[in-house]
C-alpha cells in the first residue's frame, strides 16, 4: 500500500497515539515538512513565527538604544531608517497579522468545532510554504541589492518609488505573505461552514472560533487590494507606469487609499481572534459562562464590517476632503461601540465569578487594562482636530503599540500559556509565568507610555535624532524596553523549560468547557475517535461539574 | 479500474492522517465550491483595486481618457470579446457533456475553450506589439509626448489587460490540468466538482474582460 499510514490499524479505545508519535508515510523531518495535519502546521508556524518575533524585537531594542541620547548613539540615520522599516514589516506582516490565526487558528479551531482537520489540508500546507517563502524573500531583501528598504512598513509613494534601496523585493515579500493569508482565510471560512460537528450550531461555537471566522473574512476580502497595490508599486519602480508617480500624472494619495483599504482592516485581522481568545480564557477562569455570548459574537462581525469603512482616518492630514474626513471620523468612532460591548461583557463575566488568576488569566486581565488605554487613545486620534496636532508623532507610535502589541501581542502570549498544555502535553511553572507576565507588563508601560507624552509635546516619529528636551522620555522608554524584553525572555525560558521538564498535562488542566479539552493532551492525529455530538453551549459548565463530582466520589 | 483509481486518489487527496477512516473518506463538493467562490471574491477585489484607480483617474483626466481610448482598436477588442464569450459557453457545455457521461464530447468542448484562450492571447500579442511598435508604452517615445492623463490611461491599460491576460494563461493551465484528470478518469460524471471550479474561474476571467472591454475600448 502506497500510503503507509492507512495500513496502521486503529488503536484500541482510550489509547490513541498522540499526533507527535503518529506514524505517517514520511519519516523524520519530512513528516513535518510534508504534513497536512493542522496541528503540525500550526506548530511549524509557531516555531518560525517566534524566530521572526525575536528578530524584530531585537531591531526594536536597537532602535530604542539609539534613542537613548540625542544625536548618533550607536548607528547612522540610514541604518535607523532600515531598522524601523524591517521592525515594522516583520512584526506586522510576519507576526501580528498571521500570529493568532495561523498558529492557534490552525491548531485549536478545528478541534473546537469538532472536526478532524481543516477542509483543505493541502492548501493549508501551501499557505505555510507561502508564508515561509515570503519570510525568506523579506530576509533576502535585507542582504542583497542596494541595501534594505528604508520607507517604513507603509511603503508610501512617491518615496518608495524614488528610493534606491531594495524596496521591490521587500514589497514582493509582503505580496507573497498576502497570498498565504488569503488562502488561510479561505480555508478557515469554508472549514467553519462545512466541518462543524453535529449539533455545533454557529451560536454554540466558542468565541475564539467567532474571532477566527470574522478575521478570515477580512483576510479574504481585504488582502487582495493590498496585493495589487504592492504589485503596482513594483511595476511603477521597474516600468514607470505612472499610476502612482506624480511626475507622470499619478496621484500618491490614491496609493494611501488603496494601502489603508487593506491595512486598516488588517488591524482587525490582528485583534479579532485575540479577542476570541480572551473570551475563552475569561469564561474558563471565572468558572461561569461568558456574559453576553451573542453580543460578543455579533460585535465581532460588526467590527469586521465597520472596520472596513474607516481607512480614511489615516489620511486626515494628507489632503483628503473635509466631507470625507468627517465621515471617516464618525465611522471611526462607531468601531469603538462593538469594541466597548466586548470589553464590558468581559468585565461583566468576571462579576460574581469564581476567579482564578492563572498565568493566561493574568495576561488576559492585563490585556483589558492595556488595550483600553490603546483603544481610548485611538479615539483621540480619530478626532479631526486633535489628530492634526498628533499626526506622525510618538503619540501615534504609542497608540499603535498599545493596541497591536498590547492587544494581539499580549493575547498571543496568553494563548501560548492557555493552550500550552494542550499543544505540548506538558505544564509550565505557573509562578514564573506570572512573574514574567508582571515584568513584561511593567516594562511594556514603561516603554510605550512616555511616548504618549513625548508625542503630545511634539516628538515626531521615525526620527533618529531629537531635541534635548525629549531625552527624559526617551530614557524612560529605553529602560522600559530593557525591562519588557527581560520579561519576554523569562517567559520563553519558562515555557521552554516546561516543554522539557514540565509535569505531564492532563486532558483538561483548567476545567475548561470547550471541545479541545475533551481530547487528550496532546491530541491524537485526527483529534477525535468519534466526532462528538454537541448538545450544550460552549461555556455551559453543568456537565463538567457533574462529571467532576462523579470522578471525586469514585476516589 | 476507474473505481479503483478513484479510491486511491481520494485517500491521497484527503491526507495520510485519515488513518482509520478507511471507507467513508471525506469528500465535500459543496465545501470545494464554496472555497472556489471565496477565491473568486478575492480575484474580484484584486481587480477592484485597479477599477478604483481607473475610475479616479477618469474623473481627474476625463478628456485625456477620451483621446487615449481612440487609439485602441475596437475591432480586435470586439473579436476578443466574442472569443471569450464562446469559450465560456463551451465550458458550460463541457460540464453538461460530462454529467451525461459523454467524456469525449466534454474533452472536445474543453479543447475548444483552450483554442479560444490561445486565440485571445494571439490577438492580444498583436495588439500590444503594434502599440509598442508605435512607441506607446511606459517610458516609450510616443507616450512621453502625450499628456499626463494619457500616460496614466496607458499605464492602466497595460497593467489591467496584462494581468487579465495572465489570468487567461492561468485559466488555460487550470483547464488543461482538469482535462488530464478527465482523461485519466479522475474526474467523472459523478465527481466533477473540480471541473466546475475550473469553469467558475474561467467565467470570472471572462466577466472581468466584459468590464475591461467597454471601459477601455468603447467609451470615447
Amino acid at each position: 500500500m502506497a500510503n503507509g499510514s492507512i495500513a496502521v490499524p486503529a488503536e484500541p479505545k482510550g489509547k490513541l497515539v498522540d499526533f507527535y508519535k503518529q506514524e505517517s508515510k514520511h519519516k523524520g523531518i519530512w513528516s513535518w515538512l510534508l504534513t497536512v495535519d493542522h496541528k503540525r502546521i500550526g506548530l511549524m508556524y509557531l516555531l518560525v513565527m517566534i524566530g521572526f518575533f525575536l528578530t524584530a524585537m531585537t531591531f526594536g531594542f536597537l532602535m530604542r538604544l539609539e534613542m537613548l541620547t540625542p544625536g548618533a548613539t550607536i548607528m547612522k540615520p540610514q541604518t535607523y531608517n532600515t531598522l524601523f522599516t524591517l521592525h515594522g514589516v516583520i512584526m506586522v506582516f510576519l507576526f501580528i497579522i498571521p500570529g493568532v490565526p495561523a498558529v492557534f487558528g490552525n491548531f485549536i479551531m478545528p478541534i473546537q468545532i469538532g472536526a478532524k482537520d481543516v477542509i483543505f489540508p493541502r492548501l493549508n500546507l501551501l499557505s505555510w510554504y507561502l508564508y515561509i517563502a515570503g519570510g525568506i524573500i523579506a530576509l533576502i531583501s535585507l542582504f542583497t541589492g542596494t541595501g534594505a528598504a528604508d520607507t517604513g512598513w507603509t511603503f508610501y509613494v512617491p518615496y518608495s518609488i524614488r528610493t534606491t534601496t531594495n524596496v521591490s523585493l521587500t514589497v514582493f515579500a509582503a505580496f507573497v505573505l498576502g497570498f498565504s493569508s488569503i488562502l488561510t482565510g479561505l480555508n478557515f471560512i469554508t472549514t467553519i461552514h462545512r466541518m462543524r460537528a453535529p449539533g455545533m450550531t454557529f451560536f454554540k461555537m466558542p468565541l475564539f472560533c467567532w474571532g477566527i471566522y470574522g478575521t478570515a473574512w477580512i483576510q479574504v476580502l481585504a488582502t487582495p487590494v493590498i496585493g495589487i497595490t504592492l504589485v503596482l508599486v513594483i511595476l511603477e519602480r521597474t516600468l514607470g507606469i505612472g499610476v502612482f508617480d506624480p511626475a507622470l500624472g499619478g496621484d500618491p494619495l490614491l496609493y494611501q487609499h488603496l494601502f489603508w483599504i487593506y491595512s486598516h482592516p488588517a488591524v482587525y485581522i490582528m485583534i479579532l481572534p485575540a479577542m476570541g481568545v480572551v473570551s475563552d480564557i475569561i469564561a474558563t477562569f471565572s468558572r461561569k459562562p461568558i456574559f453576553g455570548y451573542t453580543p460578543i459574537a455579533m460585535s465581532t462581525l460588526a467590527i469586521a464590517l465597520v472596520g472596513y469603512l474607516v481607512w480614511g482616518h489615516h489620511m486626515f492630514s494628507a489632503g483628503t476632503s473635509d466631507t470625507s474626513n468627517v465621515i471617516f471620523s464618525l465611522l471611526t468612532f462607531l468601531v469603538a461601540i462593538p469594541t466597548g460591548v466586548k470589553v464590558f461583557n468581559w468585565v461583566a463575566s468576571l462579576y460574581r465569578g469564581s476567579i482564578e488568576v492563572t498565568a493566561p488569566m493574568l495576561y488576559a486581565l492585563c490585556f483589558i487594562f492595556v488595550f483600553s488605554i490603546g483603544g481610548l487613545t485611538g479615539l483621540v486620534l480619530g478626532t479631526l482636530n486633535t489628530d492634526i496636532h498628533l499626526t506622525d508623532t510618538y503619540f501615534v507610535v504609542a497608540h499603535f503599540h498599545y493596541v497591536m502589541f498590547g492587544g494581539m501581542g499580549i493575547l498571543f502570549f496568553a494563548s501560548l500559556h492557555y493552550w500550552f498544555p494542550k499543544m505540548f502535553g506538558r505544564m509550565y511553572n505557573e509562578k514564573v509565568a506570572k512573574l514574567a507576565c508582571i515584568i513584561f507588563v511593567i516594562g511594556f508601560n514603561g516603554l510605550y507610555f512616555p511616548m504618549f507624552i513625548a508625542g503630545y509635546l511634539g516628538m515626531p516619529r521615525r526620527y533618529y535624532d531629537y531635541l534635548p528636551e525629549f531625552q527624559v522620555y526617551h530614557v524612560i522608554s529605553t529602560v522600559g524596553s530593557w525591562i519588557m524584553i527581560s520579561g519576554i525572555l523569562l517567559m520563553f525560558a519558562n515555557l521552554l523549560r516546561g516543554l522539557r521538564q514540565g509535569a505531564v498535562a492532563p486532558a483538561n488542566p483548567w476545567d475548561s468547557t470547550t471541545l479541545e479539552w475533551t481530547v487528550p493532551s496532546p491530541p491524537p492525529m485526527e483529534n477525535f475517535e468519534e466526532i462528538p455530538v454537541v448538545t450544550k453551549g460552549p461555556y455551559d459548565r453543568e456537565g463538567l461539574i457533574e462529571s467532576k463530582v462523579k470522578h471525586q466520589l469514585k476516589h | 479500474m476507474s473505481q479503483n483509481s478513484e479510491v486511491v486518489v481520494h485517500q491521497e487527496h484527503v491526507h495520510e492522517a485519515h488513518a482509520h477512516v478507511g471507507e467513508h473518506v471525506h469528500r465535500d463538493d459543496m465545501g470545494s465550491k464554496m472555497g472556489m467562490w471565496l477565491f473568486l471574491f478575492t480575484e474580484v477585489l484584486l481587480f477592484g483595486g485597479m477599477f478604483i484607480l481607473y475610475a479616479s483617474y477618469r474623473f481627474i483626466y476625463s478628456d485625456a481618457y477620451k483621446v487615449a481610448a481612440a487609439e485602441l482598436d475596437t475591432y480586435i477588442g470586439t473579436i476578443n470579446t466574442i472569443i471569450l464569450l464562446a469559450s465560456s459557453c463551451a465550458v458550460v457545455l463541457g460540464i453538461v457533456a460530462l454529467q451525461r457521461k459523454n467524456k469525449g464530447l466534454c474533452l472536445g468542448f474543453l479543447w475548444f475553450t483552450q483554442a479560444c484562450g490561445a486565440a485571445f492571447m494571439v490577438n492580444k500579442y498583436f495588439e500590444w506589439t503594434h502599440k509598442i511598435h508605435l512607441g506607446i508604452y511606459p517610458k516609450g517615445p510616443a507616450l512621453a509626448d502625450m499628456s499626463e492623463g494619457e500616460v496614466v490611461f496607458f499605464g492602466l491599460y497595460y497593467v489591467m489587460t496584462g494581468l487579465h491576460g495572465l489570468h487567461i494563461i492561468v485559466g488555460m493551465i487550470f483547464i488543461g490540468t482538469i482535462m488530464v484528470m478527465i482523461q485519466k478518469n479522475k474526474i467523472t460524471h459523478d465527481n466533477y466538482q473540480k471541473l466546475e471550479n475550473a469553469g467558475l474561474y474561467w467565467h470570472l476571467v471572462d466577466v472581468i474582460w466584459i468590464f475591461l472591454f467597454p471601459l477601455f475600448y468603447l467609451i470615447h
